[in-house]
This record gives structure tokens, C-alpha cells and sequence, in this order.
């Protein structure tokens, strides 16, 4: 089976949870750029880890696939239409053949995920099928792209939504120390943490501008030797201006960086859209350390947020599909729907 | 967005090396032998990789040289950060205790490389700078020990060195828009050959067909930190053959020394 894209609209790749474990051979684990939302996909689908997803930049498109399966909606909210009705995010959907989903532009935050239950089963490299399209792995969906999927293990689960804490519109970032936190003076980072940033309209996946008058400097800045970095780390650029380092960032950098955004505050930091208001706030060793979570952490925690939607019959347009009377139904479908 | 700079110190009496052991995130600790790219820290950390890679210490996770500092990832689950910087402290001061002296390498490269003319247009200029003739430059290249230092900046780039201080040139200060792939080029001691087409402030000398990433082939990214390079010399028409070859080595051969 397959999930047909007939039109593209946002940028749009296959991104898992990227390819960890070769940053000694220069190259980054990339994937997608808000994990949480994948995370979230593999909890309302009830997946046992996180799967590739289409990740759809700024909007999405329209989609048809040509067996029943479930979809996962989560990221970026975007307007969201089956076959013409309304159709909501942060949870799932099923989709089933000559029925059209159209995804259109994001009301808030920049990336939106769309996750077929039963796995995209595109080529995978080095172990992920992310697009990684600066390096020329894989390319972005165009119209009649057909991307092979798994079947869907149980499309009659019921649908399932998930709460979710708003981090599509900029906010609070925390920063743990990195190795070069103690390159800039108190005064700096201090300067730094009180400074109103806005998300730059200059970014990609490799990383965003922060614009503020302010500028950053350390005097240890010139010729300073290059070494790791990652996604999170703040990096002054040689004019003092930040940028936040995303999912494909390279691994190697010249430039200072005055802190890292925790794992936890990156989705928000990804999703910010241009011009949304970011702050920083620096966390001591002791508070990153103690707010370490993994993703199976996360996967837990988002379980937890899902609950099962009840069918409002007023808006089920197969009303007439279902056994209402009869004895025949468990008496549940519509609990579960 | 990445840059910034690598010149190396090239005071004749440089500091004493002092390792740090530094914090990076929640699952990661960074050891630095110096803030710049001086070459005693760059040996230092050379040795260091090369230690920490043949016995990782207990509960070490990802180890990832750069050019004076390991990167070494954990899993605080299994390791409280405490134990794994006790550890590397007492190693990293081990490093520094005595002479540095490289490992013997487990693995070569001999690559094939033209030097000068249309291959290494930068050539004539370097040896200039080196005190040497074009001939005498590229052969000090063929003969120098060499390593990979460093990969990064571009999947599978390395950086390679050191050449000795006579090598110790800067970087141009307008940059070349693009140079090919395979090009081989020069600054601070140390070599860098493109995996891609890209532009740089270093100077093109030679010309490789090898393909430091290839993403189709078995091993898309050959290089390892610690290999030791050899280069020899070609004519540009041979390597302009070993271009077309499928497997992207460039006629490169790969010796397990051990």
C-alpha cells in the first residue's frame, strides 16, 4: 500500500529520529526537527518507538492513500480537511482509500508531522529514512510521489487524541553549561539571559538567527579551535549574533557557544515561527542534570496525554455505515469511534 | 554558519598543558588540552582519542575526537557523571604527564593525489611560503607521517597533520568561491581534502579522485580520526581515470597495520 502525495504545498521530507552515533565521521544526526511530536505520533498510534513521519515545513498538502490506515497528526497545528470537514490535530485520523486529507498552512509553530501507522517504508540509510537534503540524502516530497507503507497493524483502534503544551509560538528556553559557557564573562551571559529575542526569519534545519540589538562577545572568541557541537548550542557568530544550532547542524564549529538548550525546551525552540518572542534561561549543572529525561521518558509521558475521542454522531458523515440498532454492535463504537 | 578560526600558537615556548574535564549537557563531558589550536594540544588530543577509543573507560558512550578536545557521551542512567570524570581526569593527566608519542596506527591510506598545475593551482605560492620548490613541497607532503586528526564540518572531511612548522602558513584572506572535490588543501600545519565541490580560505596544492563521502557506497564515510595518510604523487591524467571509478576510493588502498 501506499500514501499518494497529489500536491505539495510546504516543504516536505521523510524524517525519523535521524541517525545517531557517527558524529566522529562528521555527520549529524538530523532527523526530525521537532522529536517530540514524533514521539507524540508513536503514542497515539500506540507504537512501541517512534516511526518516520512526513514532516511538512510552514504547510502540508493533500493526501490519499490506497488502503485504510490511521494517521497521526502532531507538530505544528495546520488546517487540516477529510474530504471537506474540519479535521483535528494532535490526534489521529483514519484515512481510507478515494478519501482526500488536505493539510494546509500552520496556525501556529513551523513544523507539522503527518504519521501513517503502519510505518513509511521508504529506503533507509545508515539505518533512518530522513531526508538530509544538504548532504543529497533523500529529496522533498513532490506531487505524484507514492511512498510505499506498512499496513496498518489495527485501523479499527478508536481515534485518540493528545494534550498538549503550547510550544508552537516561541517562549522560555532553558540552557545547560557547556564547555564553553565560562569563555563568556557573568556579565554577558547575565546580559544574555535578560535580553527578549525574536526568532530570526533567516533559518533552516540547521539552525536559526536570534535578532536583538544586543551583541555577545567573548575575547576568547579569535582563534579558538574547533570542536563539537549540536543541536541546542547557542553559537555567536563573529558579529556577536546568536544562532541556535537545529537537527542538522554540522558537527564541528569554530564559533563560541554560551550555552545549549536542553533536549526538552528544543521542540519549542524548532517551532518557534519567524518573529515569535524567545528568552533563555541558564539552568546550573545540578538542575540539567537532575531534569534529564530519555526518549522512552517522553514516550511514557505522552502515552499518559492520550486519551480516546467520543464520536459526536452529529458529525459522522458514515452514520448510516454503522449498526446502531440490532444487538449487533459491541455498543462501544461510538465511545470509541 | 560554522567558521571561526584555527590558527595555531606558534610561540616557540607554549604553555604547559592543562586539561579540562567540562560539562556538556546532561549526557556528555568534553576533555580540552587548550582553547587554541596549538600543537602540542592537538597531539595531545590525538593520543588521548586514540586511548579512549582502543579501552573506553566504563560507561563511556559516543567518543568523538576534534582538533584539541574528545567529545565523550554517557548514558546518566547507567553512569553518574562523577565516576566518568574521575576517570578521564586521571587519564587526560596521564596524556599530559610525559611526552605525548603518537600510537602506532591500525590503520593507512595511500592515496593517489596530482600535485600542482591545473590539480593544485596554489601550488608554486606554498612552496614560496614554505621556503621550498614546488617539487621539494609536494614531496614533503608524500613524506610526512601524516594522520587524520579530525573529521568534520562535511560528513566524512577530514582534517589531517601535522605538517611541521615550516607549514605553518594562514588562510587566504578572500576566500577560493569553489574548489572540486578530492581537492587538497593547505593552512596551519594541517590539510584538509573536500569531499565535495566547496568554497575555502586554504590553498589547493594537490588533487585526489578519492571520495571522502560517498552515500551510496558500503562505507560512505572510510575516514577514521587516527588513520594515517599517505600520499603519492600521480599524473593528473591518472587521476583524472581513478574519477571515474564506481567505488569512489580514487585508487586509495587501506592497509590494518595491526
Amino acid at each position: 500500500m501506499s500514501l499518494m502525495i497529489e500536491r505539495a504545498d510546504g516543504l516536505m521530507t521523510v524524517q525519523d529520529m535521524g541517525r545517531p552515533g557517527h558524529l566522529s565521521q562528521g555527520l549529524p544526526r538530523g532527523g526530525a526537527m521537532d522529536r517530540l511530536a514524533l514521539i507524540e505520533a508513536a503514542a497515539l498510534l500506540g507504537l512501541a518507538a517512534p516511526q518516520a513521519a512526513v514532516e511538512m515545513a510552514g504547510a502540508g498538502g493533500v493526501f490519499a492513500v490506497s488502503a485504510p490506515t490511521r494517521v497521526a497528526l502532531t507538530g505544528a497545528p495546520m488546517r487540516a480537511t477529510l474530504d471537506g470537514a474540519p479535521a483535528g490535530w494532535h490526534r489521529t485520523h483514519l484515512l481510507v482509500p478515494g478519501r482526500r486529507l488536505v493539510i494546509g498552512g500552520a496556525d501556529a509553530g513551523v513544523y507539522g508531522y503527518l504519521t501513517p501507522a503502519g510505518s513509511i517504508e521508504s529506503q533507509p540509510w545508515l539505518d533512518s529514512r530522513s531526508a538530509h537534503l544538504t548532504i543529497g540524502i533523500g529529496a522533498a516530497l513532490t506531487a505524484g510521489d507514492r511512498l510505499p507503507l506498512g499496513a496498518d497493524p489495527s485501523p479499527d483502534l478508536p481515534a485518540r487524541a493528545i494534550a498538549v503544551e503550547d510550544r508552537f509560538a516561541g517562549g522560555t528556553l532553558r540552557l545547560c553549561v557547556g564547555p564553553q559557557t565560562a569563555l563568556f564573562d557573568p556579565a554577558s551571559r547575565s546580559a544574555f539571559a535578560e535580553t527578549p529575542f525574536r526568532r530570526a526569519h533567516r533559518g533552516n534545519r540547521q539552525g536559526v538567527r536570534l535578532d536583538a540589538d544586543a551583541r555577545f562577545t567573548t575575547p576568547h572568541a579569535a582563534g579558538l579551535a574547533s570542536d563539537v557541537i549540536g543541536p541546542g548550542d547557542i553559537q555567536m557568530t563573529g558579529d556577536g549574533v546568536p544562532y541556535v544550532l537545529l537537527a542538522e547542524c554540522q558537527t564541528m564549529g569554530g564559533y563560541p557557544r554560551i550555552g545549549t538548550v536542553i533536549a526538552d525546551d528544543l521542540p519549542r525552540a524548532a517551532q518557534a515561527p519567524p518573529g515569535a518572542a524567545l528568552r533563555f534561561r541558564f539552568l546550573d549543572e545540578g538542575a540539567s542534570d537532575a531534569l534529564y529525561r530519555n526518549d522512552a521518558d517522553r514516550l511514557a509521558d505522552a502515552r499518559r496525554r492520550c486519551h480516546d475521542l467520543i464520536r459526536d454522531p452529529k458529525t459522522m458523515p458514515d452514520l448510516l455505515a454503522y449498526t446502531l440498532i440490532g444487538g449487533v454492535t459491541r455498543g462501544d463504537e461510538l465511545d470509541g469511534g | 554558519m560554522c567558521g571561526g578560526s584555527t590558527e595555531p600558537d606558534t610561540t616557540p615556548e607554549e604553555p604547559a598543558l592543562r586539561p579540562e574535564v567540562l560539562p556538556a549537557g546532561p549526557d556528555a563531558v568534553v576533555v580540552r588540552f587548550s582553547l587554541k589550536p596549538q600543537a602540542a594540544a592537538i597531539s595531545a588530543a590525538q593520543a588521548f582519542a586514540a586511548d579512549l577509543t582502543a579501552r573506553p573507560p566504563e560507561g563511556a558512550g559516543e567518543i568523538v575526537p576534534a582538533l584539541v578536545s574528545v567529545r565523550v557521551g554517557f548514558d546518566p542512567r547507567l553512569t553518574a557523571r562523577s565516576v566518568l570524570v574521575d576517570a578521564l581526569e586521571r587519564r587526560a593527566s596521564a596524556i599530559v604527564a610525559a611526552p605525548v608519542v603518537l600510537p602506532r596506527p591500525r590503520r593507512r591510506w595511500t592515496i593517489p593525489v596530482a600535485f600542482g598545475g591545473a590539480a593544485g593551482p596554489q601550488l608554486a605560492e606554498v612552496a614560496a611560503m614554505t621556503g621550498l620548490t614546488e617539487a621539494a613541497a609536494a614531496a614533503q607532503i608524500a613524506a610526512t607521517d601524516l594522520r587524520v586528526l579530525a573529521i568534520g564540518f562535511a560528513p566524512g572531511q577530514a582534517y589531517i597533520g601535522l605538517m611541521t612548522p615550516a607549514w605553518d602558513i594562514p588562510r587566504m584572506t578572500a576566500l577560493t568561491p569553489s574548489v572540486p572535490a578530492g581537492s587538497v588543501v593547505v593552512a596551519l600545519r594541517q590539510i584538509v581534502m573536500f569531499g565535495a565541490a566547496s568554497p575555502t580560505g586554504w590553498r589547493q596544492v594537490a588533487r585526489a579522485a578519492f571520495r571522502s563521502f560517498l552515500p551510496e557506497r558500503a562505507e560512505p564515510m572510510p575516514l577514521r580520526a587516527g588513520d594515517a595518510i599517505r600520499y603519492v604523487a600521480a599524473p593528473e591524467d591518472e587521476i583524472a581515470r581513478l574519477d571515474s571509478a564506481l567505488d569512489g576510493l580514487g585508487g586509495a588502498r587501506l592497509e590494518m597495520l595491526r
